[in-house]
């Protein structure tokens, strides 16, 4: 009966997944970059970014319960390896202009050269895996003197590894390599993402990263409800409890780390295709705290709560807010108060106010599905009564 | 003699910058230890500061300026504990420090707003920012004070801390939250009174900080909060001539490093330039995860061990 249950709703969840598909390639034909809703393509691809992000963050941080603040370091990793394999050789000097390339090979290229249209997409593909797989090992390193702290010194060293990560990526000796504090660009991005079949052509520029986010997020789900997810959890609630009930502290810390860091590496690379750039200066401890607070806005715990959550805010920050900026918003005219940067004081006492008072965010511990299974419960519980 | 000759300027401006370390690392070690909370807005509450300043001495003379900002500051400081942690006393610890990301979030974006995103030159005061020389090199007069006035407020803040009654209360809070409750002790006025200590030492701090800079952005304060609690944990957290001695050891090691270079040069060691100062800030946290590592509880930090 459950079994025959949970079968119905996985097909549910991947018809749901399949419309979605459909509707966002549909909305990148129909609007138009001069239309007003344009905006909302812009909000679904930085929104799948942060999304896949602040999953793999809450991965970490509500699953496992090991605070961790290294998020924008992996991130950066994994942009800077989807970006490094990812440059046509004919850009590849323009890019390095103060240094001699020392890696020379796109993945794109490779395998187009081979397979044609297909062979792009493998190489992107390729890039991408090796982006989270970069972040990956990184964390694994990391992981490794680390996980041994507890709470707040975790979150501090892993702060701090991401500081690190960004000056090593910055110093001038691996230019050769990272471009110094230059950025890089040219490489293969979202916005010539295209579909042609005969005469026609779709553009794919918000479809790849909602693709790529779903298919990650997908991913993140199946762990969370696997025997490693309830280990994880088990982690959180009660350390030594879950140590004393057979679970290997160490093994399944270490795994929810580099599993965390590799679909932030994922992330990392997504957010460069979107952005067009890749820069090492844009991935301060700022973006971290920025990632935590939408995994805090969605419920820590919650994966279609991190997914909301980042929604709604870059939604807000890039969309509804952008009135706040330029001096009108809701038809209120105050040029002198709705200057430059007042969408993020607003935006930030919002914050707080959702921190101090509603601690558990938008959905608590609760997934989307329960909230249409709620209103079953007392009628159950009568029964057995 | 020409590699102490070469090093002994960055030493000098070392010593002066981790005794503004110091400073900011109190407020971090005191408020760790009484509520075990990593205060991540301590740093943006010392860039608050130095805006203060800069929009004071542009309305009042530099003689009420000073202790206005100082004032503020401690007001701010006490405001922000009040609203943002006091309400969750019993939550979580996780959940005060997403509170503490929050007001630093909040905090830069203000500055952001106020300051329209510019550089706001720090006003030169007048004295303190002379230039003047010592040992045959030239540096600004603020530079020889720092170390001094920074030992000499610590030295009264653990007078504070040892011989009064506030100190005392502050003691056992640190100790032991729940059964200095039941002793009597009002724990509110105890962490009231800490925040104020802590900003008010970060509001002189920000005064020796800025003075040497060209000038205050919404994130200049980012990075010397993060610091300072990195010399905390060097120092052993809770422990204030810890963080204090720990401010010193960062100083003088990001000092060296950004003219590391330079001395490697004229000792003949490399023979050009190889973009070591970019480590500066990143070899603060390497001594931190080798402190972590290999001695979590710092210097001078006590050992605790978890209680099932």
């Amino acid at each position: 009966m459950t079994e025959t249950k949970s079968r119905r709703a996985s097909w549910l969840a991947l018809l749901l997944i399949l419309l979605f598909w459909a509707a966002v390639i549909l909305l990148d034909q129909i609007i138009k970059p001069t239309d007003k809703l344009y905006m909302l393509l812009t909000v679904l691809q930085k929104g799948s970014v942060y999304a896949l992000a602040a999953v793999s963050m809450n991965l970490l941080n509500g699953y496992t319960g090991l605070f961790s603040l290294g998020h924008a370091g992996f991130m950066l990793v994994g942009a800077y390896t989807y970006a490094i394999f990812t440059i046509p050789s004919t850009a590849r000097d323009t890019v390095y202009q103060y240094y001699n390339a020392a890696i020379r090979v796109s993945f794109p290229e490779i395998f187009s050269g081979a397979l044609g249209g297909f062979g792009t997409v493998l190489g992107v593909a390729l890039a991408v895996i090796l982006a989270g797989l970069m972040a990956a090992i990184l964390a694994y390193l990391i992981g490794l003197p680390v996980l041994r702290l507890k709470s707040d010194y975790l979150a501090i060293a892993t702060l701090g590894f991401a500081e690190i990560v960004r000056a090593v990526f910055q110093w001038s000796k691996l230019g050769p390599i990272t471009n110094g504090s230059n950025l890089l660009k040219s490489f293969a991005r979202t916005s010539t993402f295209k579909l042609s079949i005969g005469e026609m052509s779709i553009s794919l520029s918000t479809f790849v990263p909602v693709l790529i986010a779903t298919l990650s997020i997908t991913v993140i789900v199946l762990i969370v409800n696997s025997t490693y997810g309830r280990a994880f959890k088990a982690i959180r609630d009660d350390e030594v409890a879950a140590e004393a009930m057979g679970i290997n502290l160490a093994r399944h810390k270490m795994l929810s780390f580099v599993t965390s860091s590799f679909f932030a590496g994922v992330a990392g690379a997504t957010m460069a295709m979107v952005l067009s750039i890749a820069q090492a200066n844009n991935f301060k401890s700022a973006m971290t705290y920025e990632i935590l607070l939408m995994v805090v806005l969605g419920g820590i715990g919650s994966i279609s709560g991190s997914v909301m959550g980042s929604m709604l805010f870059v939604a807000a920050s890039e969309w509804w807010l952008r009135g706040l900026d330029s001096g009108r918003f809701l038809g209120i005219n105050a040029p002198g108060v709705f200057r430059n940067g007042f969408r993020l004081v607003v935006f930030s006492v919002v914050i707080m106010i959702v921190v101090l008072f509603f601690r558990k965010g938008i959905m608590g511990e609760r997934e989307l599905p329960d909230l249409f299974r709620k209103r079953k419960k007392p009628a159950v519980k009568e029964a057995t009564e | 003699m020409s590699l102490a000759r070469t090093v002994l300027p960055y030493v000098i401006s070392g010593i002066s910058v981790g005794g503004q370390y110091a400073l900011i690392a109190i407020g971090y070690t005191m408020v760790y230890g009484i509520l075990r909370l990593i205060n991540f807005a301590h740093g943006d509450v010392f860039m608050v500061a130095g805006l203060m300043m800069v929009y004071l001495v542009a309305s009042v003379p530099l003689v009420l300026a000073i202790p206005l900002m100082i004032a503020l500051t401690v007001l701010l400081g006490f405001a922000i504990e009040r609203v943002a942690y006091k309400p969750l006393r019993t939550a979580p610890r996780m959940s005060v420090m997403i509170s503490a990301i929050g007001v630093s979030y909040l905090l830069q974006n203000l500055a952001l707003y106020i300051t329209g995103g510019l550089n706001k030159n720090y006003p030169a005061i007048p004295w303190i920012s002379d230039r003047i020389t010592v040992f045959g090199m030239e540096t600004t007069r603020v530079t020889v004070i720092t170390p001094f006035l920074t030992i000499f407020l610590v030295a009264v803040l653990v007078w504070l801390i040892n011989h009064t009654k506030i100190g005392m209360a502050m003691r056992a809070v640190s100790v032991d939250f729940e059964t200095s409750q039941l002793m009597g002790i009002k724990i509110n006025s105890v962490i009231s009174a800490t925040f104020i200590i802590g900003t008010f030492l970060a509001a002189v701090g920000s005064v020796l900080y800025f003075t040497n800079y060209p000038g205050v952005v919404p994130t200049s304060g980012a990075m010397p909060g993060l610091k300072a609690f990195v010399a905390a944990v060097f120092g052993g957290i809770g422990s204030i001539p810890g963080a204090v001695i720990g401010a010193f050891i960062i100083g003088i090691c990001e000092s060296i490093i950004k003219g590391l270079d330079t001395i490697l040069i004229v000792n003949g060691a490399i023979t050009e330039q190889i973009g070591l100062a970019t480590f500066s800030d990143a070899f603060t946290f390497v001594l931190l995860i080798v402190i972590l590592v290999f001695k979590p509880t710092g210097l001078f930090g006590e050992k605790t061990t978890d209680k099932v």
